[in-house]
């Protein structure tokens, strides 16, 4: 699992060494392994029926699960806004 | 937006191409993917690398608002942990991968087929397409019931990008650093959190 950090920390280390020169292609090649492992995800979920028949369930898991994490990060983006307001007005 | 139908056609397109059965070779049970995810990281990294001086901009940042991240982070994780309850079928260090993605859908849904499988897989990318979504439709409403910073966390690992646009017109031009600096933080910690949430279990 921890491999594909690796080659992240790896890159780091290459993309510093050449930080003479601008390696302006990379953006291009991040954007097309996305597309293709994408795709592969894609095949991946066309090719199993289990988890297609399973989509509406899988789709109203996943909302769920998104709308718990956003109302949990906006309840502590409140948190620090109250924070600093108060602090701004002992300030004033 | 345009890049990410983009991104959502290839995966459309993929799903058609697995149902029909078109594909000469068997792709589900090779490496390919793995090798493609190492090939991304490894491409990712030298982008970041490559451009330290973007490291450096983030002198000029109020030291309190440093905590943002932070606050997005934990507050995801929390909401996702309380949700894990009310989901019989997952687990609660599955719901926190699934929210570890921040909205980066591409690359935790990636990660998380590559570690859990293509069913967890597709539920992390619908679930941080629809972070994405929800941020961009809803940032105005977010501004006025929890305040400034709400579409910044909201916004995820996408506020250096996708959703800097609206955040910068919601909230002010004078937020734009702490959204690009917040989008750093979480971006970068999504590789983390996914494969820690992935490789424990509870």
């Amino acid at each position: 699992m921890f491999i594909v950090i690796g080659f992240m920390f790896t890159g780091m280390l290459v993309g510093y060494l050449l930080r003479k020169r601008k390696v302006k292609f990379i953006n291009n090649a991040i954007t097309i392994l996305i597309w293709a492992l994408l795709l592969l995800l894609g095949i991946e979920v066309g090719g199993n029926k289990e988890i297609i028949k399973a989509l509406p369930v899988i789709g109203m898991e996943a909302i769920a699960i998104t709308i718990a994490g956003l109302l949990g990060s906006l309840i502590a983006a409140r948190l620090l806004w109250k924070h600093f307001s108060k602090r701004e007005k002992k300030r004033a | 937006m345009k890049g990410s139908l983009i991104i959502v056609s290839f995966f459309i397109v993929g799903i058609i191409l697995g149902m029909t059965d078109l594909l000469p070779i068997d792709i589900q049970n090779s490496q390919w993917s793995f090798y493609t995810l190492c090939a991304l990281m490894f491409s990712v990294g030298i982008s970041v690398g490559n451009n330290p001086e973007s490291i450096n901009r983030f002198h000029t940042l109020n030291p309190g608002l440093l905590l943002l991240p932070v606050m997005t982070i934990l507050g995801t994780l929390t909401g996702c942990l309380v949700v894990s309850f009310l989901l019989p079928e997952r687990s609660m260090s599955e719901c926190m991968a699934v929210g570890s993605g921040f909205g980066y859908y591409s690359l935790s849904s990636i990660f998380i087929t590559e570690y859990k499988g293509a069913e967890l897989g597709i539920l992390a990318l619908i679930s941080n397409i629809g972070r994405e979504v929800i941020t961009l439709l809803f940032a105005p409403l977010m501004v006025r019931w929890f305040g400034n910073l709400a579409p910044i966390s909201a916004g995820g690992a996408t506020t250096m990008d996708t959703t800097l646009p609206i955040i910068t017109r919601c909230c002010g031009k004078e937020y734009a650093i702490v959204s690009i600096f917040h989008g750093f933080i979480v971006d970068f910690s999504v590789p983390f959190l996914v494969t820690l949430f992935c490789s424990v279990n509870f």
